[in-house]
């Protein structure tokens, strides 16, 4: 679906010697995947978001969008259409005043005939769970339900895959689940393909792959719970892990040894309670 | 404080008004203009002010809106009256036995323009009441449609004109929050002389440039990513359509508005 390959890029800075931001970066996104994408602040993620709908092109390598190359200029339409993008700032990516009238922002553009819109509109606004709100004035409604708005913009579009730049970053931890809420139900219900740029690991571990990147590499790309079990490299490259996870890790390095593969408070209590009883029987 | 501003508020409710075209109600609303600053005997003022209650009367908006509609601009009113009352030429108009330099033209100017500017402010709260800012773009965008053949960039005026309206609260919101900040840290902005207050107004207005900038930079790039590439080929969720109760209105205005040039003439 996404496809990065040897994507080495670099802003122009005038004067300045070229530095990379991403450099030969490889990433193949299958279909229906959610990825979450961690690194710390400068690490390139927005610049290789933007690489996934043509905002940038690559200076090196090629990126494929349902095996269409970005480079191809008549497709980049075709190619926007099928990624949707959303973005950190939810009152920057409203573009009218009314909700319904944003919604159907990106459908206008494509050209679609007004009755089908009134469709897409109508079914996208449902599916973030912001009908209710249609004929509302954006600026009036809460950090989440703005984000779920924009979320609505971009599926309006009926796109392939959702790529999402820091959604969460500006809300609050109201607004933070009302947003995984809507991704995991595109996922589960649309087979949506979702790439999710975060900070925060509670959202990454809900992703079925987490990457993370380093100064425009790749340096870990697995499963959540192999990722995060990796505490000592996660805290190099300067990033947090879930709390359970550094509950689990604090617990080892005091001579408890239960596994640190723990994702949820759920697991985290059963390998407590394993670990308690096997003390208690081990007396 | 800054949040009392209101500018082109619709009242969302159901009349015979609000169903118009917008470009019908624009139209109207110029040549309502027109109509009023052309008017010169007191008849022509009178069906002007019995148009414009009507105008009230069938928008089904509150009067109390457009009371509140009128006050911000009550102080331009009495200033214009003043200075109309005083700086006419003519024949002097004595108050009370003493002449304290009025005269009657003056008298007569100042009441025109007085009520000139109270009819033309009602009739535009009516449009901006009646009509969303969407359709009001759109009407604007479909009027100016023909002059786009010679190169006048009609679709671009009418999204800037909207996305300006949209971002209208935002950076309202944020120049209230940049002044309790920098009142925090001990700015003052209503204290000392004016070329003081003036100056303590530049800390507030480069940070909101500074963001403003950044949204629209954010905004641009929001919209490509929604496939916005200008005007051509685009369709709308809601067509504006000109529609037989298009005509009877327009006409019921003209009829009006030809009344009054003919009282006009006539007198
Ligand atoms: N428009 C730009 N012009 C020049 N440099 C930029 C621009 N955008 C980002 N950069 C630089 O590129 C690097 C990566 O930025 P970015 O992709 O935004 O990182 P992240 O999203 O991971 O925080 C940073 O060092 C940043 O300073
Ligand atoms: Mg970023």
């Amino acid at each position: 679906m996404l496809k990065a390959e040897k994507l080495f890029y670099s802003y122009d800075n005038g004067e300045k010697k070229i530095e990379a931001v991403l450099d030969n970066l490889n990433l193949n996104i299958k279909k229906g995947e959610f990825v979450a994408v961690l690194g710390h602040n400068g690490c390139g993620k927005s610049t290789l978001a933007k690489h996934f709908n043509g905002l940038l092109t690559p200076l090196g390598g090629n990126v494929y969008v349902s095996g269409i190359n970005t480079k191809d200029e008549d497709k980049i339409w075709e190619i926007r259409r099928q990624v949707g993008m959303v973005f950190q700032n939810p009152d920057n990516q409203i573009v009218a005043n009314v909700v319904e009238e944003d919604v159907a922002f990106a459908p206008e553009n494509l050209g679609i005939p007004s009755a089908e819109i009134r469709q897409r509109v109508d079914e996208a606004l449902k599916t973030v769970d912001m009908y209710h709100y249609r004929k509302h004035a954006p600026h009036l409604l809460s950090g989440g339900q703005k984000q779920r708005v924009a979320i609505a913009g971009a599926i309006a579009m009926r796109p392939e895959c959702i790529v999402m730049d820091e959604p969460t970053a500006m809300l609050d931890p109201m607004g933070r689940a009302e947003v995984m809420e809507t991704i995991l139900k595109l996922k589960a219900r649309e087979n949506m393909t979702v790439v999710l740029i975060t900070h925060y690991m509670d959202e990454a571990a809900q992703a079925d792959r987490v990457i993370v990147m380093d100064d425009g590499h790749i340096v870990i790309d697995d499963v959540p719970r192999k990722v995060f079990s990796q505490v000592e490299l996660l805290k190099s490259l300067g990033l947090d892990v879930p709390q359970v996870t550094e509950l689990a890790y604090e617990l080892n390095s005091s001579g408890i040894e239960i596994d640190y593969d723990v994702l949820t408070v759920t697991e985290c209590a059963d390998k407590i309670m394993d670990y308690v009883r096997s003390v208690k029987s081990g007396n | 404080m800054l949040k009392d501003i209101t500018l082109g508020q619709y009242f969302p409710i159901e009349s015979f008004l609000h169903k118009l075209d917008p470009r019908t109600k624009i139209l109207i609303f110029i040549l309502d203009i027109v109509i009023i600053f052309m008017a010169q005997t007191a008849v022509s003022y009178a069906v002007l002010i019995g148009f414009t209650f009507l105008l009230m009367l069938i928008s089904r908006v509150p009067v109390k809106m457009y009371i509140k509609g009128l006050k911000p601009i009550l102080y331009i009113i009495i200033f214009t009256a003043i200075l109309n009352l005083f700086l006419t030429d003519g024949r002097d108009l004595p108050v009370f036995g003493y002449s304290i330099g009025i005269t009657v033209e003056g008298a007569i100017v100042a009441v025109k323009m007085a009520v000139r500017l109270v009819l033309l402010i009602i009739a535009s709260s009516a449009l901006t009441y009646t009509t969303s800012p969407m359709a009001l773009t759109d009407g604007i965008e479909k009027l100016l449609k023909p002059l786009s053949r010679i190169g006048f960039p009609s679709h671009e005026l009418a999204m800037m004109m909207s996305i300006a309206i949209k971002f209208v609260p935002t950076l309202i919101e944020e120049t209230d929050k940049i002044i309790k900040a920098q009142k925090a840290r001990g700015a003052s902005f209503d204290t000392g002389s004016i070329f003081k207050r003036a100056k303590a107004l530049i800390p507030m207005l480069v940070p909101l440039f500074i963001s403003a900038f950044r949204r629209a930079d954010d905004l641009a790039i929001a919209m490509e990513s929604r496939c916005y590439t200008g005007g051509d080929g685009r369709t709308r969720l809601r067509e504006i359509k000109f529609t037989r109760t298009d005509l009877i209105g327009a006409l019921a205005f003209l009829v009006i508005f030809a009344g009054v040039i003919a009282i006009d003439i006539v007198f």
